[in-house]
C-alpha cells in the first residue's frame, strides 16, 4: 500500500512536469510575443527589450521552464536580476515558493490571483457536489426502483433535460429569475465561510444549483444503472432469502455495491471542478480560478494560462490517485499492488 | 392423517414475456414432513429452481404470477403478507443458494453476512451474534473459524465457501431448509463431506429438507422421496428406493441409464436422453416428454395429443405416463434394469 501510493506519487510528479513541459512548448510555439503584452499603446523597441529583459522572455525557452519548475520549490524575484536587488530592492516582487509564476498583465504574483480566487472555486465545487450527490443518486435509487412506472420515467426524463440545457442557460435563467425578478436570493457576491456561512450559502446558492443541475442529471443515470445491474445479483436475492427487510436490502446490501463506480466518478468530477467552474463563474461574475483562467486567455496572459493549466492538471491527477486508493477500502476484493 | 408439514397444492408459476408466456412450473403438488428430506430431480429449465424461490417467497416484486397453495404449518405461503414472510424467511425457513461465491455479498465479512442472518430475527448483542456465528462456522466444518469470521468469501475455497453459506442458513435453525443445487459447483470429495454434513444437521436440528438437483447420486445419497420434474410438471414421485429399483417413467430411466456408474463395464455406452429439453413457452402438445421418449411405440397412446395425468402406478408411487403400467414395468425389466 505504502509502496503502491508512492510509486503513484512520482507517476503523478512525472505526469504533471509533462503537462507544464507541453504547455511552456505551446508558448514558445504560439507567435504571441509576451513582451508586447507587458508594453502598452506608446511602446518603444527600448521598452519593449528592456520588458523582455526584466521578465526573462530573452532567455532560451528550457532556461524559462528550468526557472519556471525551480521557482515551485524555492520561490522566485522579479524581475530576477542582482544589480537591482542590491541597488534598488523595492522594485523586486519576490514571489514565495511554490511560485507560479508573474503576471505582467495583472502586475501581480500569480500566487496572490490564486489565493484569491481558490476559496471561491472551493466554495462553489464543494457545495455544487453535495447538492449534486444527493440529488443524483437519490433520483438514481427512486428511478431504479421503480424501473419502468412513472416515477422512473419522470427521473429519468428530467435528467435528460438537465443533460440537455447548457449551463450558461441555466445560470442565467437563475439569475434572471430568482435573483433580479424577484429576489428571493441576492445576486452572487462571495461571501467567506468563515466569515458568515450563512450569507456564504445564501449567495452560493444559485451557481450550486447550476453545476448540480447538469451533474446530477449523469449521476442520476449512472446510479440508476448500476443499482438496476447491483438488485438484480445473486446476494440481492440472499439477502431476501434471509429476512432482510427491504430498506436494508437496498440500502446496505444494493447501493453499498453500487457505490464503488458513482465514487470513482464523483472524484474526478469534483477534482476536474475544483481548477474552477469556467463558465458557472463567469455567468454569476464570480471571480475564482475558473474566472482567472478565462481572464488570462482573453488578455494573452501567458504565465497565467501556464499555472492554471498546471493547477487543474494537478488536481486532476491527484483525484486520480485519491479514487484508486479509496477503491481498496470500499472494495475489499481490491488490492493494491506496486 | 395430521396435515404435514409442508404441503404444495397445485402450484403454477408463470413469466409472461414477448414470446408468450413461459410455464415454469405447471400444476406440482407435493408434500414433505420434518425431518425428511426431498429430493427434486430434473434438468435445467425443469422448474426445478422455481420451485424453490415459489417457496421462499422470492417471486414477490417479479414479473412472475403464482396460482395454488403453499402451506407451512398453517399458513399459505402465497397469502401471507410481505412483513410476515420477511419474519418467515431466514428463520422459520431458510435457502442454501448454488454457487456460493456470487450468491454472498463480495463487500462483507462472511462473519458479518452470518450475523445479519441472525440480527434480523433475533434480539441478540452483536457480541453474542459473533459467538454464535463462530460457533456455526466451526460445526458446519470450517476450521479456525474464529478466524475465519473476519475474511470475505473470496478469501474462502469454494467448499469452505459453500459450507459458509449451510451456516448462514441453519443459523436460525430453520423447520424448513431449501438446498438448490448446493454441490454442484464441488469437486467430489467436497460433496460428500457436505452432503454428510447436511444429513448430520438434519439429525440435529429434525429440520425438512428439500434437495434439489440433476445429480441422481446425490438423491440416493441424501432423499427420503424423489419428485422428477420434466417442463414444470412433475413425471414421477415415490419413495427413493421405489424410485431407484422400479422407476417408472421413461424419463427417468433416461436419467438413470445417462448417469456413470463405477461399477459398469467399460465397454458399455452411457445413453444420454436424446433431445433438447422443451422450450416452456412452446409445451409440446400431450406429454411434454413425447417428441424424446423411445418407447412410446410399445403401446398405442395419445401420447402427442392428450395430457397425461399423474396416476399411483404402485403404492405411494406416481407417475404421468400413457404406456400401461404393465407395459411399463416390462419394459423396464427387460431393457432398462440390465444396463443399470
Amino acid at each position: 500500500m505504502f509502496y503502491y501510493i508512492l510509486r503513484r506519487l512520482a507517476s503523478a510528479a512525472a505526469m504533471i512536469v509533462l503537462i507544464t513541459a507541453t504547455t511552456f512548448a505551446i508558448f514558445f510555439a504560439s507567435p504571441i510575443d509576451p513582451a508586447r503584452y507587458t508594453c502598452g499603446k506608446n511602446c518603444t523597441p527600448t521598452i519593449l527589450e528592456g520588458n523582455r529583459k526584466a521578465l526573462g522572455y530573452d532567455q532560451p525557452a528550457t532556461v524559462q521552464y528550468v526557472k519556471f519548475i525551480s521557482g515551485l520549490f524555492v520561490g522566485r524575484d522579479f524581475p530576477d536580476n542582482e544589480q537591482l536587488r542590491t541597488e534598488h530592492p523595492e522594485q523586486i516582487v519576490h514571489c514565495p515558493a511554490p511560485c507560479l509564476g508573474y503576471s505582467a498583465n495583472q502586475h501581480r504574483t500569480i500566487n496572490e490571483m490564486v489565493a484569491e480566487g481558490w476559496p471561491i472555486s472551493l466554495s462553489v465545487a464543494i457545495g455544487a457536489f453535495t447538492l449534486w450527490m444527493l440529488i443524483g443518486v437519490g433520483g438514481g435509487l427512486i428511478a431504479a426502483l421503480n424501473k419502468g412506472r412513472w416515477p422512473d420515467r419522470t427521473i429519468v426524463g428530467s435528467a435528460l433535460i438537465g443533460f440537455s440545457l447548457p449551463t450558461f442557460f441555466v445560470g442565467l435563467v437563475l439569475l434572471t429569475f430568482p435573483a433580479i425578478k424577484w429576489g428571493w436570493v441576492p445576486i452572487p457576491n462571495f461571501v467567506p465561510f468563515f466569515e458568515n456561512p450563512w450569507e456564504w450559502a445564501r449567495n452560493l446558492i444559485l451557481p450550486w444549483i447550476t453545476l448540480a443541475f447538469f451533474f446530477a442529471a449523469s449521476y442520476v443515470r449512472l446510479t440508476r444503472a448500476y443499482m438496476i445491474e447491483t438488485m438484480s445479483e445473486d446476494y440481492i436475492r440472499t439477502a431476501r432469502a434471509k429476512g432482510v427487510a427491504t430498506t436494508a436490502v437496498v440500502m446496505r446490501h444494493g447501493l453499498r455495491a453500487a457505490l464503488t463506480p458513482i465514487v470513482t466518478a464523483a472524484g474526478l468530477d469534483l477534482g476536474g471542478l475544483l481548477g474552477g467552474a469556467i463558465i458557472t463563474e463567469s455567468v454569476f461574475s464570480l471571480h475564482g480560478l475558473g474566472y482567472l483562467a478565462v481572464r488570462s486567455v482573453t488578455n494573452m496572459d501567458l504565465p497565467t494560462i501556464v499555472a492554471m493549466v498546471m493547477i487543474v492538471a494537478t488536481f486532476i491527477v491527484i483525484a486520480n490517485l485519491i479514487v484508486d486508493v479509496a477503491y481498496s477500502f470500499i472494495d475489499p476484493r481490491v488490492k493494491l499492488v506496486s | 392423517m395430521t396435515a404435514k408439514f409442508l404441503r404444495v397444492n397445485d402450484l403454477r408459476v408463470q413469466f409472461p414475456t414477448d414470446d408468450g408466456v413461459v410455464k415454469a412450473v405447471d400444476g406440482l403438488t407435493f408434500d414433505l414432513e420434518k425431518g425428511k428430506t426431498l429430493g427434486i430431480v430434473g434438468e435445467s429449465g425443469s422448474g426445478k429452481s422455481v420451485t424453490s424461490l415459489a417457496i421462499m417467497g422470492l417471486h414477490r416484486g417479479s414479473s412472475a404470477k403464482l396460482t395454488g397453495e403453499i402451506w407451512l404449518d398453517d399458513e399459505d405461503l402465497l397469502k401471507v403478507s410481505h412483513e410476515e414472510l420477511r419474519r418467515l424467511r431466514g428463520r422459520k425457513m431458510a435457502m442454501i443458494f448454488q454457487d456460493p461465491l456470487s450468491a454472498m455479498h463480495p463487500y462483507y465479512t462472511v462473519g458479518t453476512q452470518l450475523a445479519e442472518a441472525l440480527l434480523v430475527h433475533e434480539k441478540v448483542s452483536k457480541k453474542a451474534a459473533r459467538a454464535t456465528v463462530i460457533d456455526m462456522l466451526g460445526r458446519v466444518g470450517i476450521p479456525n473459524p474464529g478466524r475465519r469470521v473476519d475474511q470475505y468469501p473470496h478469501e474462502f475455497s469454494g467448499g469452505m465457501r459453500q459450507r459458509a453459506m449451510i451456516a448462514m442458513a441453519l443459523i436460525n435453525n430453520p423447520e424448513l431448509l431449501i438446498a438448490d443445487e448446493p454441490t454442484t459447483a464441488l469437486d467430489v470429495t467436497v460433496q460428500a463431506q457436505i452432503l454428510d454434513l447436511m444429513r448430520d444437521l438434519q439429525a440435529e436440528f429434525g429440520s425438512a429438507i428439500i434437495m434439489i438437483t440433476h445429480d441422481l447420486g446425490v438423491v440416493a445419497e441424501i432423499a427420503d422421496d424423489v419428485l422428477v420434474m420434466y417442463g414444470g410438471k412433475c413425471v414421477e414421485y415415490a419413495e427413493v428406493d421405489d424410485a431407484f429399483h422400479q422407476p417408472d417413467h421413461p424419463y427417468t430411466w433416461g436419467l438413470l441409464t445417462s448417469m456413470p456408474r463405477l461399477d459398469r463395464v467399460k465397454s458399455e455406452r452411457l445413453v444420454p436422453v436424446a433431445g433438447n429439453p422443451p422450450s416452456l413457452i412452446n409445451i409440446p402438445p400431450g406429454c411434454a416428454f413425447h417428441p424424446r421418449c423411445a418407447f412410446r411405440e410399445f403401446a398405442p397412446c395419445p401420447c402427442d395429443e392428450v395430457v397425461p395425468e399423474l396416476l399411483e402406478s404402485y403404492p405411494k408411487h406416481d407417475s404421468r405416463c400413457h404406456i400401461p403400467v404393465a407395459t411399463r414395468a416390462e419394459v423396464f425389466a427387460e431393457r432398462i434394469a440390465p444396463r443399470l
